[in-house]
């Protein structure tokens, strides 16, 4: 457990020192992740105590934007004043990227079940 | 009466209290959610952010003292981010087998995501920092914050839209979905994971681990896609 718990705190380290060096516009987690993504393609199978790890992690996800969510009481003059540009934008805006991504990904998901059968 | 008082100095003090009341907030949060049976409107993110920033502005604590604690938690962000390479593995064969559709769709629901929020922001009278701060509402949080910067936008008013944008599309996304008639698990985290990164995933991952898998990657290429299209839309737009 510990030498995976290691192994993915290194690959958020290594992800943070490429990003701030190279400059990249992602953030360092998420070169971590292809970091551990690359070990787990050369390995060719997932070890079962990383997998514990990951998993007791991931089911927790929703927990970990709780400190940064209730940062929302720092603004809520500055939304206030722009209620309705803000919300208007946010609930629309919202709605229709996930229809219209999902949408189309639905429908090569049927065109590729046609092919086959 | 003054004992209390010495118990609460030494209690707010130490970052202890707002770990546990986060785990606390966060428990009562789950609890309504499965109570509700397991209904998005009943989210547990946006439950337990209700009750804490109930809780602060009662007891007058500042966000800065809060956080000291709750900072311990927001860490973990970092390394579950990692961790998503694991469903990503797994679910690898899918998604190699629909590389086009992905990056198809990925684009398409990324420029929807900019361009609907702009507009609908100017049509409002919406002023230019809180278009800037709109703009990257759909890209996980720490992404998001450095390109609202470079467009001139608040970088802590962005991290609160994008959590904001986040709850909002794990409550009512998966309705959005079934209503329109989609069912395909990869789609449905494709499109979570688009319009609302990571509590979007988190949502899709109670779903299926397919469509959890989908929304993490999802997350992660409209960050690339949105810190590329942003700067060049925003140059184009002003």
């Amino acid at each position: 457990m510990l030498a995976y718990l290691t192994l993915i705190f290194s690959c958020q380290l290594a992800g943070e020192l490429i990003t701030h060096f190279l400059g990249l516009p992602v953030p360092g987690p998420v070169v971590g992740m292809v970091l551990l993504f690359a070990f787990l393609a050369l390995r060719g199978s997932v070890p079962a105590d990383l997998a514990r790890v990951a998993d007791t992690l991931l089911a927790h996800l929703s927990l970990l934007f709780v400190p940064a969510g209730v940062g929302v009481m720092l603004h809520f003059r500055l939304i206030a004043s722009e209620a309705l540009p803000i919300g208007a934008a946010l609930v629309v805006s919202t709605v229709l990227t996930i229809a219209v991504t999902a949408t189309i990904m639905a429908w090569f998901g049927r065109r590729g079940d046609t092919e086959k059968g | 009466m003054a004992d209390l008082r010495d118990i609460w100095a030494y209690l707010s003090a130490s970052p202890l209290l707002h770990l546990t009341l986060t785990l606390a907030a966060f428990l009562i949060g789950t609890l309504i959610y499965k109570k509700s049976g397991s209904n998005p409107l009943a989210n547990p993110v946006f439950l337990a952010v209700a009750i804490l920033v109930a809780l602060l502005l009662l007891t007058r604590t500042s966000y800065q003292d809060y956080f000291d604690g709750a900072q311990f938690v927001h860490f973990l962000l970092g390394p579950a981010t990692v961790a998503l390479a694991v469903p990503l593995y797994r679910q690898f064969e899918r998604i190699r087998r629909s590389a086009v559709a992905i990056a198809v769709s990925l684009i398409t629901g990324s420029l929807t995501a900019i361009l609907s929020a702009l507009a609908i922001g100017y049509l409002l009278d919406g002023s230019r920092d809180a278009l800037a701060s709109l703009a990257a509402k759909s890209v996980t949080a720490p992404v998001a914050m450095g390109i609202a910067e470079r467009l001139g936008g608040l970088p802590s008013l962005t991290a609160v839209l994008v959590i904001v944008t986040g709850i909002f599309g794990a409550m009512v996304g998966p309705l959005v979905l079934t209503l329109i008639g989609i069912r395909d698990p990869a789609a449905r985290g494709l499109g979570l994971g688009t319009a609302s990164h990571g509590i979007g995933t988190a949502r899709a991952f109670q779903e299926t681990e397919i469509a959890g898998a989908f929304s993490g990657l999802a997350m992660g290429l409209n960050a690339l896609a949105t810190a590329i299209l942003l700067p060049l839309i925003w140059r184009l737009a002003t």
